[in-house]
């Protein structure tokens, strides 16, 4: 029996596992990483939306080119990755065994990161084994990396972000969202998530389950029902929708099995079994690290900073660099990662109602309850001001660590401050040019510009939009709410596009006046959304 | 030691749900309602459930129904899932061919 | 199919590969269950206790409740097997590609 040696052995070459394999491999380190899948970049490249956070964070930066740009780091730095590499045992001598062909080979390491990501929970309910029901990772595999269609007519449960981020790209590739619910009795994910859908007319059913998938051969249709606070259905509340898929997006655990094989004291929570961990990712085994998702359920972002800090301290426990420059390294990543916990949706606020932003104002109910702000509550924030000439209106109503807006206005009318997560405030001292730059920079979409009185009596509202066909100057079309109900008939002003928009169109529609602060999406004159 | 008749005791006898014949272990076709019976014939352990109705030593090594499972053992025994001690990580963690598996330190990558 | 971020579907080779008694065209390289799906197919596979459909669940070759028999050799997970030019995919009964046997 052979055993390879190596420095460092990385199991997972998502964002965690190839940050960390870059990040020791730049101090000398020669990491080899071994992933089960065919292709590396874990999650990244099915996450086509623009990412949140800082510039440091790569914000407004698709997930795929992030993806694309930690593959070309990872060759740079001489990453070896093996892939279709199964990891089946981990062992506390830092020994691993791998499948791969039809052989199993067996591994030693100085050093081993256990980057493995995470598995999607699952709920079941009657006729949740049909052909049609499906995960949501399923249905983006499909979609953003096999290009087909998971479904034509998809019903989604689960409002968290997964939830709210896969709705919005099934839309984008084309599929009808008939509806999407979740048990909890508000919006799990961030608020411009489901504005997003919101306005595309995707139904929100909060304080409901899917108690039926419909059909004998495969899902024909879905049967949701309210639940009350004992999360039991209440009897005459079911609601039937015809459709052919049923997405599950309800969350996420950590798939620690090789670290609990190997015997690193773990602690038990309502996820499963999490490796306890010391600074960068330290198990209790000494020399066996774990980053990522593995380690706690995470944004990307975050990962990708928990896999840096667990390749800085490897590179230092092999001796590689000093203690000094690993603290100092360690130090300046952590404060990156304590940028990304900030706000309302920071780990230690799960779960919890937050009823008033930092700025003391009151979160909108109908956000959480429906989707999308009411008409009626959008004033209240600091990027909702009128003004007489053509302006940013920006529709970010949560505390979230996202900055983007304000380095992309090149006229400072956008502010946000020190606080990453403080609401942007439109400042209507400084002159927009309406350059739209803040529009496409805006990974939840919530921005948009507005100009009253181009004509007599009618302004133009300008949306971002990223959907094919693209509707073109001249066209005439349905504009649609916040809520994604027809609010009045527009025309399609101006259509820009820009390789600085990175395949976010501004789409310039005309309408009167007092439509100006209701219109937030338009539906091309046939019906559907020019999908 | 627990005292296992006491405990069913405490938990009361078995009785039917309407949801008994739901699927949860996809890969071994095993119920609600068997994994129940199984919890009142005194097995109150993953461990002890995986060996005897194989929920979760399908295919997919239990990576979909583990939380279900423990969700139920939970429900009937009345505590917090984190209670229950989740199944024993041992490898292989990924389904493999006894064949695969014999040949043991085939000559190793490179 | 153009895709608003992800542009038009990169250029592949079709291929013809039988699912059971028919010939279907899919794209080389490109998961089984991706060239079923695109030709409608649903169900992949009855199982052996409950005799009930399966079909794609988790598509990234964990749940395995894809696998069909393909080139004769069962349990083949065809969300992560790359689809060949001539292959051959079949339902699977149980572990069989024939019904009665269940």
């Amino acid at each position: 029996m052979k055993t390879e040696r190596y420095d460092m052995i990385v199991i997972g070459a998502g964002p965690a596992g190839l940050s960390a394999a870059i990040e020791a491999a730049r101090q000398g380190v020669r990491p080899i990483v071994f992933d089960e899948n065919a292709r590396p970049g874990g999650q990244l490249f099915k996450q086509i939306h623009k990412f949140f956070g800082s510039k440091e964070h790569r914000a407004k930066v698709r997930g795929l080119k992030i993806g694309e740009e930690l593959l070309a780091e990872a060759e740079e730095y001489g990453v070896e990755v093996v892939l279709d590499a199964a990891v089946i045992g981990l062992y506390p001598e830092k020994e691993i065994t791998v499948k791969i062909d039809d052989t199993v080979r067996h591994y030693k390491g100085d050093t081993i990161l256990v980057a493995t990501g995470a598995a999607e929970n699952m709920v079941h309910f009657k006729g949740w084994t049909l052909p049609g029901v499906i995960g949501a990772g399923a249905a983006q595999t499909m979609m953003n990396l096999h290009h087909i269609q998971p479904g034509k007519r998809i019903f989604m449960l689960g409002s968290g972000n997964v939830g709210l981020v896969v709705g919005f790209q099934l839309l984008q590739a084309g599929c009808e969202v008939v509806g999407l619910a979740d048990a909890a009795p508000r919006v799990g994910g961030y608020g411009v998530h489901a504005a997003k859908i919101a306005r595309c007319g995707v139904p929100f059913y909060l304080s409901h389950t899917v108690i039926e998938a419909v059909g004998t051969e495969y899902v024909t249709g879905v049967t949701i029902g309210q639940v009350g606070p004992d999360m039991r259905v209440i009897p005459g509340t079911e609601k039937y929708f015809d459709a052919d898929t049923i997405c599950l997006a309800v969350g996420l655990s950590p798939m620690s099995q090789l670290l609990k094989q190997a015997g690193c004291a773990m602690e038990d929570t309502k996820g499963g079994p999490v490796p306890l961990c010391a600074a960068a990712g330290k198990t209790s085994i000494p020399g066996i690290y774990a980053a990522g998702d593995v380690s706690g359920i995470e944004e990307a972002s975050s990962a990708m900073i928990k896999g840096r800090m667990s390749g800085a301290a490897i590179a230092a426990y092999l001796g590689y660099t000093d203690e000094k420059v690993q603290e100092e390294r360690i130090f300046e990543l952590g404060q990156q990662l304590g940028t990304l916990r900030q706000g309302m949706f920071s780990p230690e606020n799960r779960g919890k109602l937050i009823t008033k932003t930092d700025e003391g104002i009151g979160v909108s109910m109908h956000l959480l309850e429906h989707g999308s702000v009411a008409d009626d509550e959008i004033a209240r924030y600091p990027g909702v001001t009128r003004q007489a000439g053509i302006h940013p209106v920006i529709e970010c109503t949560q505390n979230i660590p996202c900055n983007p807006c304000q380095d992309a206005c090149p006229k400072g009318c956008i502010r946000i401050g020190e606080r990453i997560t403080s609401l942007p405030a439109v400042d209507a001292a400084k002159e927009c040019v309406g350059c739209g730059m803040c529009v496409a920079s805006c990974s939840g979409q919530a921005i948009f510009l507005i100009q009253e009185d181009v004509d007599p009596g009618v302004g133009e509202v300008t949306i971002p939009y990223e959907f094919l066909p693209l509707p073109r100057a001249g066209d005439t079309g349905t504009a649609l709410g916040r809520d994604g109900r027809p609010v009045c008939t527009a025309k399609v002003a101006k259509v820009r596009s820009s390789p600085a928009f990175d395949h976010t169109n501004l789409l310039t529609l005309k309408v009167p006046n007092d439509m100006l602060m209701k219109v937030r999406f338009y539906q091309t004159q046939k019906g559907g959304m020019g999908l | 030691m627990i005292d296992i008749q006491e405990r069913l005791r405490q938990i009361g006898p078995l009785d039917g749900a309407p949801d008994d014949d739901l699927l949860v272990c996809r890969c071994e076709e095993i119920t609600k309602g068997e994994i129940r019976r199984a919890i009142h014939q005194g097995m109150f352990t993953i461990e002890e459930l995986r060996r005897y109705l194989r929920c979760g030593m399908g295919l997919c090594q239990g990576q979909t129904c583990g939380r279900l499972v423990r969700n139920i053992v939970a429900a009937e025994l009345g505590v917090s899932p984190t209670e229950i001690t989740s199944a024993t990580a041992r490898a292989p963690m990924r389904p493999i061919e006894m064949a695969v598996l014999a040949d043991d330190g085939g000559a190793a990558h490179g | 199919m153009e895709h608003p971020i992800l542009g038009k579907t990169p250029a592949q080779k079709k291929v013809v590969f039988t699912y059971n008694d028919r010939t279907l065209e899919g794209y080389e390289g490109e998961p089984i269950a991706a060239a079923l799906k695109a030709n409608g197919v649903m169900v992949h596979r009855y199982t052996s206790k409950k005799h009930s459909p399966r079909g794609i669940f988790c598509a990234i070759g964990r749940c395995t409740d894809c696998v069909m028999i393909v080139d004769g050799k069962p349990n083949i997970r065809t969300c992560i097997t790359p689809l060949q030019s001539g292959m051959r995919v079949q339902t699977q009964y149980g572990v069989s590609p024939v019904k009665e046997v269940l």
